[in-house]
């Protein structure tokens, strides 16, 4: 693999893949599960940042409000809501941890040696001006992506009235 | 000069490894599905990155979408996922006063 010329896009993708990646850690190594939910913030804003790096814009809102706005909300109540295992001497990790890591440990060697012996294209055309309209005609176009639609529309709906019955007290 | 495509894959790679880590590892159920939201939004990293790289410059028609309708579509599963996940968790936790995961094991013989 061949060093590219450094550019600002470069930098930029170095310091967000530090924000994700630390985010990240921070997620699965803290012990105070609170803290752990505001570092999967962190990680999700960084993530937000290489859809802008992507050139798509429209992702990048979406993963703010959804993931940022909305997910992360909703772990950092159900961690409001079952407070009682942050008391001291808690232990955050169960016995498999070691083997876990080894496990991810060995995954990610594999992955990275795989990775790095293709022989990626590079993209040399540029992203068309205005996708974000373009992503919402497709997405009710019937040659498109409307069936898609629906059906996301239908799951959405199932996990709603789902979450409502099994969380609601008999 | 764009970014190139292998360091995106790299970085989704070790995201997703973090969160495998996360998922395995944790005790706490709510920590188990925080693990799960890191790998999938690596998946959504490869997703949008081979989109960049690949469906536009290939494509034949001039809105090449379908990378960035499938990152939207992960993300619409993540969300339903989180809200049935944590709405488990809390009845779980009505019920048995705990969310460790070694002591939710009464589906076990």
């Amino acid at each position: 693999m061949s060093i590219p010329q450094v550019t600002v896009s470069h930098v930029v993708f170095v310091i967000l893949s530090a924000i994700a990646l630390i985010g990240a850690l921070g997620v699965v190594t803290t012990r105070n599960l609170f803290r752990a939910a505001l570092f999967l913030v962190l990680s999700f804003i960084g993530v937000a940042g290489f859809y802008i790096l992507l050139e798509a814009e429209f992702l990048a809102m979406v993963q703010i409000l959804v993931y940022v706005g909305a997910i992360a909300i909703l772990i950092i109540f159900a961690i409001m809501l079952s407070q009682r295992l942050m008391a001291p001497g808690y232990k955050a990790s169960n016995e498999q941890w070691l083997w876990a890591l080894v496990a991810a440990v060995a995954l990610f060697a594999a992955l990275a040696f795989i990775l790095l012996n293709v022989g990626w294209p590079t993209a040399e055309a540029s992203v068309p001006q205005g996708t974000v309209a373009e992503l919402g005609k497709a997405l009710v176009d019937p040659d498109q992506y409307l069936l898609v639609f629906e059906v996301a529309s239908v799951l959405l709906l199932a996990a709603l009235v789902g979450a409502v019955v099994i969380a609601r007290e008999r | 000069m764009q970014v190139p495509l292998s360091w995106y894959l790299i970085v989704a790679a070790a995201l997703f490894c973090i969160g495998l880590y996360g998922a395995l590892s944790r005790r706490n159920a709510i920590g188990v599905l925080m693990g799960v939201e890191l790998m999938l939004n690596s998946v959504n990293i490869n997703l949008l990155a081979f989109w960049r790289h690949i469906e536009v410059a290939t494509a034949s028609t001039p809105a090449a979408l379908s990378g960035q309708v499938f990152a939207i579509i992960v993300i619409t599963v993540a969300a339903a996922e989180a809200a049935v996940g944590l709405a488990l968790i809390i009845a779980v936790y009505r019920n048995r006063r705990t969310v460790a995961i070694e002591d939710v094991d009464m589906m076990k013989l």
